[in-house]
């Protein structure tokens, strides 16, 4: 029998049928359509996680500024001011306090290491797509803080990465994952959906609490307009990232308390895409609307290196 | 070949950012000339269109098809350093930032590549998103092809024949052709024979298609 799934609903029933996980139940769709095997599969799945890794880490010790110059180093002040704050680190000084480590620290941590790959990618940095270049931060930046947090197997973030395909997949087929065509509620929406239900897997819920994270996480990022400061990919981008790991972390903390979306994840993807097309183009990645179209955002725009927009 | 959205569709491309179709989709469009042409390349001149004239510049648009015509793919780190390795490597390069003319797609690129003898060859593609890209012209003449496919194409004499002769050889050699497409400039004139496989073309077979007189010139790219 085949291990294709076309929809959230035979995801959910190839599961229980088989009484296997998302996660188990994407490697056999892989496998089987991909005419490959197990073993094939996780050895690219491990070089994705390396790439992903190395994306987080990297300007933690190292901050680059980005080619326009709007973004670069924020992720390093996030992940620093966790640090103080969780006292690994002395205090700051006068007119540097030491901020409250408000998010806790694996929200906070997740929050940095996402914010940290949007840097990399500005500065023309290796990323893996996640399932695009504008998005990926949410689900690295989350994977990479409970892996070291729960000291997570590189197996285990695998099965991670192929919860999120399995999601991810669904959006792309039966909805969008694009920010031209759906805004960014089908970009970060979509990774943080992603991200929601791999962490809802790893946390030990069942497929069936997956699919609800995924579908909580959509719906509160419904609408999300994708309008980028001078068409860049780094202004609003990054701090979208961070929600959308925020938006994961309780959408996954949701579900595993066992609360449920009325509305089924197929049923979500397709409002999602609905919105998305009826979004005006103004909002959707052309950089006319939104951000991009306040008097600072045009600005920005206008000069190159746009020293005058950062501190 | 990627006829079903693969896991590594979505967790994936691995590539050099910031965005998939200003930056890797760039890439992917000088690595087709760059394989199309096969050739040393002593001197090349991009014309970029539409958004790509736009933001390329705040996207590494110029950057990221200076490393795919030096053979760099996606992922390659050394795309940021494209500009000192091509002046390393004595390559001599141009772009044109054309934000007045109209294209079809707003990412649209010509890239004009001459050998150290002097052949020249033009290819206009564009960045159709995530990536993927679309071949339009190669020297001038509509073709239409993505290089999702082992693609090969053959440019010959508009006569008759070729076609058949083309076929002959990939059936007997047991090739499934998944697309076939003829373009030329004007009857009896130049014309290009796209063809698409799902597997992988082997390179000695070349010989066989060369054989035919009608035959100029063949380009392969493999998956």
């Amino acid at each position: 029998m085949s291990m294709d799934f076309s929809s959230g609903k035979e995801l959910d029933q190839l599961c229980r049928d088989r009484g296997i996980r998302i996660s188990d139940a994407m490697m056999g769709r892989e496998t089987e359509l991909g005419h490959t095997d197990e073993k094939t599969v996780r050895e690219r799945l491990k070089r994705s996680l390396k790439i992903m890794e190395a994306s987080v880490h990297e300007p933690l010790g190292q901050p680059r500024r980005s080619l326009s110059g709007l973004i670069g180093g924020e992720a390093w002040k996030v992940y620093d001011a966790a640090a103080r704050g969780a006292g690994e680190m002395p205090p700051g000084g006068p007119g540097n306090p030491t901020p409250a480590l408000l998010c806790g620290e694996a929200l906070t941590r997740a929050i940095a290491y996402s914010m940290a790959v949007l840097e990399v990618n500005a500065a023309m940095g290796l990323i893996v797509a996640a399932p695009t270049a504008g998005s990926s931060g949410v689900l690295p930046g989350t994977l990479f803080s409970l892996s070291e947090i729960f000291d997570w197997s590189g197996e285990k973030q695998a099965d991670g990465l192929l919860n999120a395909g399995a999601i991810g997949y669904l959006l792309m087929r039966n909805a969008s994952v694009s920010g031209a065509e759906a805004g960014c509620q089908a970009e970060v929406g979509a990774a943080s959906a992603m991200t929601a239900s791999a962490v809802t897997e790893l946390m030990g819920g069942t497929p069936e609490m997956c699919l609800e994270a995924a579908s909580l996480a959509i719906s509160n990022l419904l609408g999300l307009v994708c309008d980028p400061i001078a068409g860049l990919v780094e202004v609003p981008c990054q701090s979208r990232n961070a929600v959308g790991v925020a938006n994961a972390f309780t959408c996954a903390q949701l579900a595993l308390s066992g609360i449920t979306h009325p509305v089924p994840f197929d049923e979500m993807a397709d409002a999602m895409y609905r919105v998305g097309r009826s979004l005006p183009w103004e909002l959707r990645e052309s950089a006319r609307g939104g951000n991009a179209a306040t008097p600072t955002g045009r600005r920005c725009a206008a000069k190159s290196g746009c020293a005058e927009c950062h501190m | 070949m990627n006829s079903y959205i693969s896991l590594f569709d979505v967790i994936g491309p691995n590539m050099i950012g910031p965005s998939s179709s200003h930056t890797a989709g760039a890439v992917n469009l000088a690595l087709m000339a760059y394989q199309l042409f096969a050739r040393p390349i002593a001197r090349v001149k991009f014309t970029l269109y539409g958004s790509f004239a736009q933001t390329g510049r705040g996207h590494g648009t110029d950057k990221a098809l200076l490393g795919g015509i030096q053979g760099f793919a996606t992922d390659d780190v050394r795309i940021r350093d494209s500009y000192a390795l091509a002046d390393a490597a004595g390559l001599e390069y141009e772009f044109v930032w054309d934000e007045t003319t109209r294209t079809d797609h707003p990412n649209t690129v010509d890239i004009r590549l001459e050998s150290p003898s002097g052949e020249v060859q033009t290819v206009r593609g564009e960045s159709v998103g995530g990536g993927k890209i679309r071949i339009l012209l190669i020297n001038g003449i509509r073709v239409d092809f993505t290089g999702e496919y082992s693609t090969l194409v053959v440019r010959h004499a508009d006569q008759p024949g070729v076609v058949a002769h083309v076929t002959q050889v990939l059936s007997r050699h047991g090739i499934n052709i998944a697309y076939m497409r003829l373009y030329r400039d004007h009857k009896g004139g130049t014309g290009y024979l796209i063809v698409e496989s799902d597997e992988s073309i082997p390179g000695h077979f070349l010989k066989e298609i060369r054989e035919n007189e009608m035959v100029h010139e063949i380009m392969l790219i493999q998956i």
